[in-house]
């Protein structure tokens, strides 16, 4: 059964890793790679490196960082956060990321997806997409004639925005994540601005109206706090896919306790992560 | 030596990154006679079934007479669709034919593409999955499956059940990506590494 995915997000600035630091001694050195291998260990699905790096003189360091995670880590890796043109994507991609996340240069240029998607494949290209709830609806004008109907009646409308949630886009979400997905992208990762950093749950009902709207995987991300918000965005939510970053601060174990959780409430999750070592380096008995 | 064979269908770097961490020696031949001094071939992939018409007839035939020389050859991704006879993703390019059937796309009844780890249930016992058991999951992302048959070592589920290894005699072939699926895979490929070893060049 395909697994739904736990996705862990570490933001890099520099090189080094600032936040999402789940482990106090590997925090301290900052190593992207060391907690890549920790996370790996833990079970973790997939890797996000989200660069957060403020000046382009010093994006060389993202290159060394998914050069040496990719070295060792051989689970899907993607990187976010300043891909702005095909050169940025083509150099992160040669340096061993699997996956390119675009956010604001999708919105400038719609078009960089299709690029991608052609030279590198769907699967390679994820499109970002950073959404706020509209505090109410836009007045409508009044119209002319009369109109049919909507199809689908929705309660909320969402704004996308970009430049990191601070400049909201005339753009509609689920529009934009059903444009991004005719125009070539494999996946869409969709952020809830009004839940990001609160721990107050996944917006499980935009993430399902994206979900439905879409044949390609979401990734929910924003508002993880605890093991029950996964549960939630998995049933209700309709993600195929997870990412939080601070979440797995709670414990040293807590994406293997979180798989554990939620398979024993029935979401298919991947548990042999550790068991299917081959034998002659692993002697330990499968658990 | 393996022949990394590149032929523009997606990124290698990954590819390359596994093969170097299970020690197997390669190299990407520039044309197709290079193949005749290798010990095992790999053809990996990604993207629309199309991209395999870059390997031309001089591709096709080397390839071929590698095969015919008893040396292993796997195919990743839409490298495994491409021994078959072909996709009906792009039914007027032939496949290399060496194993029976077509490629086409998974029923829709959910997501397709197919993207994430699933589950891989043996069909039969091979020499490419030793080691491997029943229920290992690994990483898969695409929209085109081959079918079922007697080829087939290790079928998965998802919208229809699909051939997720196939091996005949010294042709071996996986959808899913070995370089992305952790240890499973990174076995995987050293198992083929170490049947390299054992073939003789030309």
């Amino acid at each position: 059964m395909l697994a739904k995915r736990l996705i862990a997000c570490l933001d890099v600035r520099d090189g080094s890793v600032v936040k999402g630091v789940q482990f106090e001694d590997l925090a301290r050195a900052g190593d992207p790679a060391a907690l890549a291998r920790r996370y790996n260990v833990e079970g973790i699905d997939e890797l996000v490196i989200l660069d957060v790096t403020a000046t382009i003189e010093k994006r060389r360091a993202l290159d060394a960082t998914l050069r040496a995670v990719s070295a060792e880590l051989f689970i899907p890796l993607a990187v976010g956060g300043g891909i702005r043109s095909e050169d940025d994507a083509a150099a992160a991609i040669d340096a061993g990321a699997d996956k390119v996340a675009l956010n604001s240069a999708a919105l400038d240029d719609p078009s960089l997806v299709t690029r991608l998607a052609s030279r590198y494949g769907s699967q390679a290209v994820i499109v970002a997409i950073d959404a706020k709830r509209d505090s109410e609806r836009p007045a409508e004008p009044a119209p002319i004639a009369p109109r049919p109907a909507p199809l689908a009646p929705r309660s909320a409308r969402y704004s996308v925005f970009s430049r990191s949630g601070s400049t909201r886009t005339p753009r509609e979400a689920i529009e934009w994540a059903r444009e991004a997905a005719d125009r070539g992208a494999g996946e869409i990762l969709l952020t809830s601005i009004d839940r990001d950093g609160t721990r107050s749950g996944f917006d499980c009902e935009l993430t399902a109206a994206v979900s439905s709207a879409v044949p390609i995987p979401v990734i929910a991300s924003g508002g993880a706090g605890t093991f029950e918000h996964f549960f939630d965005v998995f049933t209700a939510g309709r993600a195929d896919a997870a990412l939080a970053a601070s979440v797995f601060h709670f414990s040293e174990h807590a994406i293997s306790e979180l798989k554990g959780y939620l398979h024993a409430r029935g979401i298919p999750v991947r548990l042999d992560a550790r068991t299917s070592q081959s034998p002659a380096s692993n002697p330990e008995p499968p658990c | 030596m393996i022949a990394l064979v590149d032929y523009g269908a997606g990124n290698l770097t990954s590819v390359r990154k596994a093969l170097n961490a299970v020690d197997a020696k390669f190299f990407s031949p520039a044309s197709p006679a290079e193949l005749a001094g290798a010990r095992g071939v790999i053809v990996p992939g990604v993207g629309h079934f199309a991209a395999t018409q870059k390997l031309d007839e001089d591709w096709r035939a080397a390839i071929l007479s590698t095969i015919e020389a008893g040396k292993p050859l796997l195919g990743i991704c839409l490298g495994l669709q491409y021994l078959f006879e072909g996709s009906t993703e792009a039914p007027s390019v032939p496949g290399l034919g060496i194993l029976k059937g077509r490629c086409t796309l998974l029923p829709p009844t959910q997501k397709v593409p197919h993207v994430g780890w699933n589950d891989l249930r043996i069909v039969r016992t091979s020499r490419l999955l030793a080691g491997i058991p029943g229920g290992s999951s690994v990483y898969f992302t695409h929209s085109y499956a081959a079918p079922v048959t007697d080829a087939c070592v290790a079928a998965t589920d998802y919208t229809a059940p699909f051939a997720a290894v196939v091996e005949s005699g010294n042709v071996f072939g996986v959808q899913f990506h070995p370089e992305k699926s952790g240890e499973v895979g990174l076995n995987l490929l050293r198992s083929f590494a170490s049947f390299t070893s054992l073939a003789s060049p030309c």
